[in-house]
């Protein structure tokens, strides 16, 4: 696994091909969009999804604590798929998490999936995770400089030899870094979607994420391809 | 005892002029006998009206309110068009018969009405019934049910709305004691097996009429070595279609037909009414095409398979096949479009693309003259489609999975169904079946003290009728016309979401017949503007290509070894015959000629298998992971219907153990665990098994970046609970669909000790066209995507200066090297970041656009 770095208001950050991001100066993991527990969140409304979802995203997150083992970790964010998420975590899974809470400092964002702290588990519940140079938030704000953020699962699709390769990938420009999904089940929305341009009016380059590596293109706007 | 008609009807067929055909009365006797029966009958053969007469006999005879005959047709507008044909005779004889259609297009107030007071016909699809069939009053409505027709059986058994009608047809059996089963079905290959499954007592046949009178066209000048487009002759159709009343041309696929119409329109200066038809335009266009063809008014329409069945319009004066037919079946069938009367000859003209396709174009004619019908038998039916049924006959009521499971059997598909199997799917539909018993709270059925099957609420059962139906597409997005002023337009039909990840606003493309410039993707659609300028593209769909069938491929094969019978082919076609046959030799019939050669820096290996595309794919990934082993350094590989090509850096030896049975183990266990045509295939058995629900009532649409991706879903299963039901009913569909291991198998026993290697000094004659098509065909795992994805950026970085590549290395958490820096800079940046990030700013021109496609 080769991490890439990328420097954002002045801090030295690296992107994990997991889709994780690290901050090595201050020992901090970030994930985004755990979706914890989608699996019976659907089962709930009568789709029968394998139940393994959590266990799954807890294990790709193990292998990340071991191999960074990081002083912070920040979840950005729709940690759990719903609110009641967390009371419905199997025993197994509620001690693998109590044990990352008390083995690293850990700060659950809240986000619109999970608005409320995750009952029975440790760790701070903020709605923002702000710092001296970086915001750590799960929905960016227009505007807003220094920020990491999560939400939109961005996804980008790259015309290939015969056809086209679809991936997860961050997406990132001079003010700001959007982390994709991390958790097992879910799905993307295209980096070309208004939602997510609208965020990069001067055009982004996106990473995406591979088995060993990231792939990096750059994503303008029409604007810009135009003019330039 | 031979069939009369009653005096009303013998009255009405005189007066029409027509004396009842042999079959007709035929059926009229298996109908007194109660017996159930298969009609094979070609196209024109009267056979709809021979269907129902029995019924129209009997309700003129014993006149009784409620359902006598349910009509069930895979094609909606079939049930519409029989609909109204049959009122002809009807209200002619004033019979007091009701007749109604009922599919997804029929309004809710008129469903009920039907629920409540059945007419004594009702004519719909496999879906509707699977839906009737879920209600609760169901068993009420079909009790008294006489007879159940089923039309174009051919077209259905075998698939999996086939799978799907033959569930329901046994369901119907044990709500109504007296049913009587009837199919039609145009001539098969394998009629037994389709008697067994429309579970008739005999066949009643029909002599074929006038033998079609079918020739071959080629376009001037040379013949094309590959390519399957077929537009060079685009001037000799135009002069057909010019020269004809009404033309059919028919290709092969979507991308075709886009082309197609737009290359005879270019030739178009008489403006003749010309239309186009095909599977992804919407249903209104589709449905004016066909009124307007069915009205006389046009004299071309350019159709896809959308048009292989369906309604009857006579006035057709000639079919022309664009590219090679892929099947003697499916040419009678096309053929048959043409003039649907039996006594007279339909004309049809066959127009290859290319070299190989001619000597397929005349192995099809010589199959069509001998008569000999080709496609596979009926395989047995999809777990997923049993899953989807099981649940619709809890919603239905109650039922003892020991009465379940004797009933499934009883359809033809499912005979040799398995108990655990059944067991296994009624657990999946129960609880997800799971090793982990996480869901028994959220269970979708329980079961009472006695055993019987619940389901557990009234809104599951909603949710289950909402996602009734095996044909699952690839996600599709809207195509909508903007026109000036930013209004919005109609919508022109739906196209791949893949596709759409390629364009790039301004781009043109063709689709619907018309040149179309994207604007944007918004709200799930495709907004285009009219005229757009440059080198359109042209959507292509997933699984458009159809499949060569097995007989046709050893009609080819028998071709080229018999060069007394090349006398039929044009002379370029004999003169490259005869030249492979000096510089190497003609692919045996019984044995697998292999040919070696340098060309360039590469080595290349063609493969002369003739076993279709989709087995010559598979058999591709195969014998490239056992090459890359043996150290040949394999480098891509194509595959065409016939041939199988693949090239390496390395030269191939010991060409004879490559093919070895063997590679059925663990290469073909490590391929298809990545492979992306089971992801494809379990996407498929995951919907229609209802893991994955298509429609859920008041979903919440803005929120659609969080959708279920069934890849993620097929991982976690995979690693988890690899034996999943779902899982091997994935396996099962795809060895027998898109990886044809089944073809795969046969061969490689087949030609076991029978590889006959050429090792040439060049390329051969015949493997110039599969040549031709690298470059245009690529197929990949998941593990090349990768590969891919790293030679999308270094073309980028080459193109735009930005050379720096990701250096390789050991994982090192403190001294990483700098790989990207394109979004730093601003004074932001450490110094020496800023530095490059300043250079690049001022030394490159334009960014580099991801979206660029790549020529």
């Amino acid at each position: 696994m080769i991490a890439a770095p990328i420097h954002l208001a002045g801090e030295r950050l690296m992107l994990d091909p997991s889709g994780a991001l690290v901050w090595p100066a201050t020992g901090t993991l970030v994930v985004s969009d755990l979706h914890l527990e989608k699996g019976s969140s659907y089962a709930r409304k009568g789709m029968l999804l394998p139940p393994w979802d959590t266990h799954a995203t807890l294990d790709r997150l193990t292998l990340l604590l071991r191999r960074y083992q990081p002083r912070i970790v920040v979840a950005l964010g729709d940690s759990f798929h719903d609110a009641e998420g967390a009371a419905r975590l199997p025993a197994g899974e509620i001690a693998r998490l109590n044990a990352m809470t008390e083995a690293h400092r850990f700060i659950w964002v809240q986000g619109n999936h999970d608005p409320t702290p995750p009952v029975g588990l440790g760790g701070d519940h903020v709605a923002e995770f702000a710092t001296a140079r970086l915001v750590f938030r799960h929905d960016a704000i227009a505007g807003a400089t220094g920020e990491i953020s999560g939400h939109y699962h961005p996804k980008a699709t790259v015309p290939a030899r015969g056809g086209s390769v679809s991936r997860p990938c961050f997406v990132a420009d001079a003010r700001r870094i959007m982390l994709p999904a991390f958790g097992a089940y879910t799905g993307g929305l295209d980096v070309r979607d208004p939602a997510i341009m609208r965020l990069f009016p001067r055009g982004a380059r996106v990473f995406l994420l591979g088995k060993d590596r990231l792939f990096s293109f750059a994503l303008g706007t029409e604007r810009r391809a135009a003019t330039g | 005892m031979q069939g009369t008609l009653p005096e009303q009807f013998a009255t009405w067929f005189a007066r029409q002029g027509w004396t009842p055909r042999p079959h007709q009365l035929a059926m009229l006797d298996a109908a007194r006998a109660g017996e159930s029966v298969l009609l094979i009958a070609p196209t024109g053969g009267g056979k709809t009206l021979a269907g129902f007469l029995p019924t129209l006999v009997d309700l003129a005879e014993t006149p009784c309110p409620g359902l006598h005959t349910l009509y069930v047709s895979p094609l909606k507008a079939l049930a519409t068009d029989i609909a109204r044909n049959l009122l002809r005779p009807v209200e002619q004889m004033g019979l007091s018969v009701s007749i109604e259609t009922r599919t997804g297009d029929t309004p809710a107030n008129r469903r009920a009405r039907q629920r409540a007071e059945p007419p004594h016909i009702l004519l719909t699809t496999p879906e509707s019934l699977a839906v009737l069939l879920s209600l609760p009053d169901g068993g009420k409505m079909f009790a008294g049910l006489e007879c159940v027709v089923v039309d174009e059986v051919h077209a259905l058994a075998g698939t999996k709305r086939g799978d799907q009608l033959a569930l329901g047809v046994a369901r119907l059996g044990m709500l109504a004691p007296r049913l009587r089963r009837v199919g039609l079905s145009a001539t098969v290959a394998h009629p037994a097996a389709i008697q067994a499954y429309i579970g008739a007592t005999r066949i009643i046949g029909v002599a074929d009429g006038a033998p079609p009178d079918l020739s071959m066209m080629l376009p001037e000048g040379r013949l094309s070595w590959s390519g399957h487009m077929g537009l060079e002759a685009a001037p000799p159709v135009m002069a057909r279609i010019r020269a004809a009343g009404t033309t059919i041309v028919f290709v092969n696929t979507r991308a075709q037909a886009e082309l197609m119409f737009q290359a005879l329109w270019k030739l178009n200066d008489p403006a003749l009414p010309i239309a186009l038809h095909h599977g992804s335009l919407e249903v209104e266009q589709r449905r004016r095409v066909e009124a307007a063809m069915a009205a006389g008014k046009l004299r071309a329409v350019v159709a896809t398979s959308s048009l292989d069945l369906g309604i009857d319009w006579g006035g057709v004066d000639q079919v022309i096949q664009v590219g090679a037919p892929k099947g003697v079946s499916r040419l009678l069938q096309r053929v048959g479009r043409a003039n649907h009367r039996m006594d007279e000859a339909s004309r049809a003209i066959l127009v290859p693309a290319n070299r190989f396709e001619v000597l397929e174009c005349e192995a099809a004619m010589l199959g069509v003259g001998a008569r000999e019908p080709d496609g596979d038998p009926p395989r047995s039916g999809g777990l997923d489609v049993l899953a989807q049924h099981l649940l619709g006959l809890a919603c239905a009521a109650p039922f003892l999975p020991d009465d379940a499971y004797a009933e499934v059997c009883r359809a033809a598909p499912y005979v040799a169904l398995t108990r655990q199997d059944f067991d296994d799917v009624l657990a999946f539909v129960e609880n997800g079946g799971y090793a982990l018993a996480a869901y028994e709270r959220w269970r979708k059925l329980f079961r009472d003290s006695e055993g019987r099957v619940h389901v557990r609420s009234a809104r599951i059962a909603t949710q289950h009728r909402m996602n009734i139906g095996t044909i699952v597409e690839a996600p599709l997005l809207k195509v909508r016309l903007i026109g000036a002023k930013k209004r919005f337009g109609p919508v022109l039909g739906e196209i791949e979401e893949y596709f759409v990840s390629l364009l790039r606003p301004g781009d043109t493309f063709m689709f619907a017949g018309r040149l179309l410039k994207f604007l944007r993707l918004h709200e799930m659609a495709v907004e285009c503007a009219e005229g757009g300028t440059g080198e359109p593209m042209v959507p292509a769909y997933e699984g458009g290509r159809l499949p060569l069938t097995t007989n046709l491929a050893d009609r080819v094969r028998g071709l080229l070894q018999d060069p007394s019978r090349w006398a039929l082919f044009p002379e370029q076609v004999q003169e490259w015959l005869r030249l492979q046959r000096t510089r190497s030799r003609m692919p045996g019939r019984n044995d697998l000629l292999v040919e070696t050669f340098p060309r360039g820096d590469r080595w290349y290996l063609v493969a002369y298998c003739f076993e279709g595309r989709n087995a010559h794919q598979t058999l591709g990934m195969l014998l490239t992971r056992r090459m890359e082993r043996a150290g040949m350094a394999p480098l891509g590989f194509v595959a065409t219907d016939y041939v199988l090509g693949i090239w390496s850096a390395d030269r191939p030896l010991n060409v004879a153990a490559l093919f070895d049975q063997d590679m059925l183990g663990d290469d073909l266990e490590a391929w298809m665990a990545e492979s992306s045509m089971l992801r494809r295939t379990f996407r498929n058995v995951a919907v229609i098994a209802g893991l994955i629900e298509r429609h859920h009532p008041g979903a919440d649409k803005s929120r659609r970046q969080v959708t279920v991706n069934s890849d993620l879903i097929y991982d976690v299963l995979r690693k988890h609970q690899p034996d999943h039901i779902l899982l091997r009913a994935t396996r099962a569909d795809a060895a027998g669909g898109l990886i044809d291991l089944a073809r795969v198998a046969g061969m490689l026993v087949r030609v076991k000790g029978r590889i006959v290697h050429m090792v040439l000094s060049r390329v051969s004659p015949l493997a110039v066209p599969v040549l031709l098509e690298i470059g245009r065909e690529s197929v990949r795992t998941a593990e090349d995507e990768e590969k891919l994805l790293a030679e999308a950026e270094a073309i980028i970085a080459d193109a735009t200066g930005e050379a720096e590549q990701p250096h390789r290395g050991v994982p090192d958490r403190s001294g990483v090297k700098t790989i990207h820096r394109a979004n730093v800079g601003r004074g932001r940046a450490e110094g020496e970041t800023r530095q490059h990030a300043d250079g690049k700013a001022r030394g490159k021109p334009a960014q580099a656009n991801l979206f660029d496609r790549l020529a």
